[in-house]
């Protein structure tokens, strides 16, 4: 190889070029439309998170291992502030959506009861479609207002 | 030399990106689902439609005898103004209980599409801006509305004690006293009629109302028993689950094949035509036009979700059998903002082949143009559309109508 000539290399380097190129294309079309349905691949689905402000550390409770599709259901959402004391009194509002769909939640989720020890339940949620949805919720309490989203996978 | 030996090493290297690439799509497209494929056509499957859950609104939901006395209603056209018009007229059984009309005709014309009956029981919402929150409050709307059954609460309560008596009492116990009232009376549109309901006391309204809450609560006994059975395509997801071989009955042609691919796939139909029943049971601006048949303007579900939650017959109303807690959905329902404008309620693509027209108006003809509006997501008339252009081709198309008649199958109407 070392005996190649210049205008030889030239050419290999665009073969490179080509190739690499060609392959970005190919894998770029076989997965095209998908890339349109999945989610960013780097969401954090945790189902503990510190809030935004990092005021608060709330914790989502889903009545089972994995998050039904189509039907009402019930959360617990434990909510503490970031250095570990429960919260049992705040205002608490919910929204969310399907950023990808720029759709909001399907019904008006509250919560409708403290339940002690920073535990609050959460009814009226519903997610209506499979795919990448978020809840957020917005919290306002002695400790001050703040703000956390959860990732949810259906 | 190495102009040739760079050649070759180029061929051998594209045509190796072209078998992969071949290979990739020979699996996605024929043979091979990938397992959240396959997840998904589980879930579309009718074997995933669990059990029917309770109507906590309605305690005579699950009853033998309630099914029987609203059979009997639901075929019945004295339960209307002029006597011709039954809930059968619209819910015809010979077209899997609907009327093919892109309009439904009762003693006059509506401005809706009759929607098919089979397996709604399982929905939390009725009609095509979801203002019923059960079968038995939906049941009621058309037997009031001057276009379609035309009658009134006091004849309908007349009719029952007089060919009815016997069963209803045994379902929903003795009638009240219905001396001295009027034949035709009602909180409705004739203004005669209107003027008689407000001559009567509140408890003697209430008396009747009950009565007329029954007669729904007995329909939807009735309703609760149509039901879809299997088609090709559950067939097909059966044995391509088990891993068996395809009959002719359960196979798909690699059209049907391609169109579910697009269909769950780059098409996103799956999106909201989801679950055992191909919908989500919610509300969508879909940016269907206009009807050609000049109508008042139509909000969709942005009016439907305020009539469901102050509906006389709602699962919080004194008619209802629930508990408050019972109501979850409508407690927790949306009722206000931009979505809901000119949304209307998914409706379930089993059958749908054998279904035209198409919209809550009919406003599209046939499955194709179905398709084209959804492949094209043009600008909705009013609100906005959650549509996007998909930019399918002409044959991608044709393979999503085709998949789409495999979704066809009898309806069934379970035995007493």
């Amino acid at each position: 190889m070392n005996t190649l000539r210049s205008s030889d290399k030239r050419r290999v380097t665009r073969i490179r070029h080509f190739l690499s190129m060609s392959v970005v294309i190919a894998i770029s079309l076989l997965s095209g439309c998908m890339m349109m349905a999945q989610a960013p691949r780097d969401l954090d689905y945790a189902r503990t998170r510190l809030s935004q402000g990092a005021r608060y550390r709330a914790t989502i409770r889903p009545e089972g291992d994995s998050i039904p599709r189509g039907r009402l259901q019930q959360w617990t959402l434990h909510l503490e502030t970031a250095s570990g004391a429960p919260v049992d009194s705040a205002v608490i509002t919910i929204d969310g959506g399907m950023p990808q769909h720029g759709h909001g939640l399907p019904t008006k989720p509250r919560v409708t009861r403290a339940l002690g020890h920073g535990d609050h339940l959460v009814e009226g949620l519903k997610f209506n479609m499979g795919g990448w949805w978020i809840v957020r919720f917005r919290i306002n309490s002695a400790t001050g207002a703040d703000s956390l989203v959860f990732n949810l996978k259906l | 030399m190495l102009r040739i030996a760079t050649r070759n090493i180029t061929h051998s290297i594209m045509a190796l990106v072209c078998a992969i690439a071949a290979a990739h799509a020979t699996e996605s497209r024929s043979t091979g689902w990938s397992a959240e494929d396959r997840r998904t056509l589980r879930s579309l499957s009718l074997a995933s439609l669990g059990p029917l859950a309770n109507d906590p609104s309605n305690g005579v939901a699950n009853d033998d005898r309630a099914a029987a006395l609203g059979q009997a209603l639901f075929f019945d056209t004295r339960l209307s103004g002029n006597g011709k018009v039954s809930c059968a007229s619209c819910h015809t059984p010979a077209k899997e209980f609907q009327d093919a009309k892109p309009l439904a005709e009762g003693m006059g014309t509506t401005v809706r599409r009759t929607m098919p009956i089979a397996g709604t029981a399982h929905s939390a919402w009725q009609f095509w801006d979801g203002r019923a929150d059960s079968q038995w409050e939906q049941a009621l709307g058309p037997l009031e509305s001057a276009v379609e059954h035309g009658g009134s609460r006091t004849q309908y309560a007349h009719e029952i004690a007089t060919r009815y008596k016997r069963a209803y009492t045994e379902v929903f116990g003795p009638l009240p006293k219905l001396d001295g009232l009027p034949r035709t009376a009602g909180p409705i549109a004739d203004t005669a009629a209107l003027h008689a309901w407000q001559h009567i006391p509140a408890s003697r309204q209430e008396d009747i109302s009950r009565v007329y809450a029954n007669i729904g609560k007995a329909i939807a006994a009735f309703e609760r028993r149509i039901e879809f059975t299997p088609s090709r395509f559950d067939r097909y997801v059966d044995a391509e689950l088990a891993g068996r071989a395809h009959s002719p009955e359960s196979s798909l042609s690699r059209d049907e094949t391609d169109g579910l691919h697009l269909f769950i796939g780059k098409a996103q139909c799956v999106n909201c035509h989801n679950g055992p029943r191909f919908t989500d049971d919610h509300f969508h601006n879909t940016g269907i036009p206009q009807s050609s048949t000049p109508l008042p303007f139509d909000s969709g579900r942005a009016a439907g979700a305020h009539k469901a939650v102050a509906g006389e017959f709602s699962c919080t109303s004194r008619y209802s059998d629930a508990t408050p807690g019972d109501c979850a959905e409508l407690r927790f329902a949306v009722t206000e903002g931009e979505e809901l404008i000119r949304a209307f309620k998914t409706p379930s693509l089993r059958n749908v082949a054998s279904r035209a027209p198409y919209m809550h108006a009919g406003q599209l003809a046939t499955l194709a143009q179905v398709v084209s509006h959804y492949d094209r997501a043009p600008v909705a008339p009013a609100g906005h559309s959650e549509l996007r252009a998909l930019r399918l081709s002409p044959t991608e198309r044709r393979q999503i109508e085709a998949f789409l008649g495999t979704l066809s199958s009898p309806v069934l109407v379970r035995p007493l």
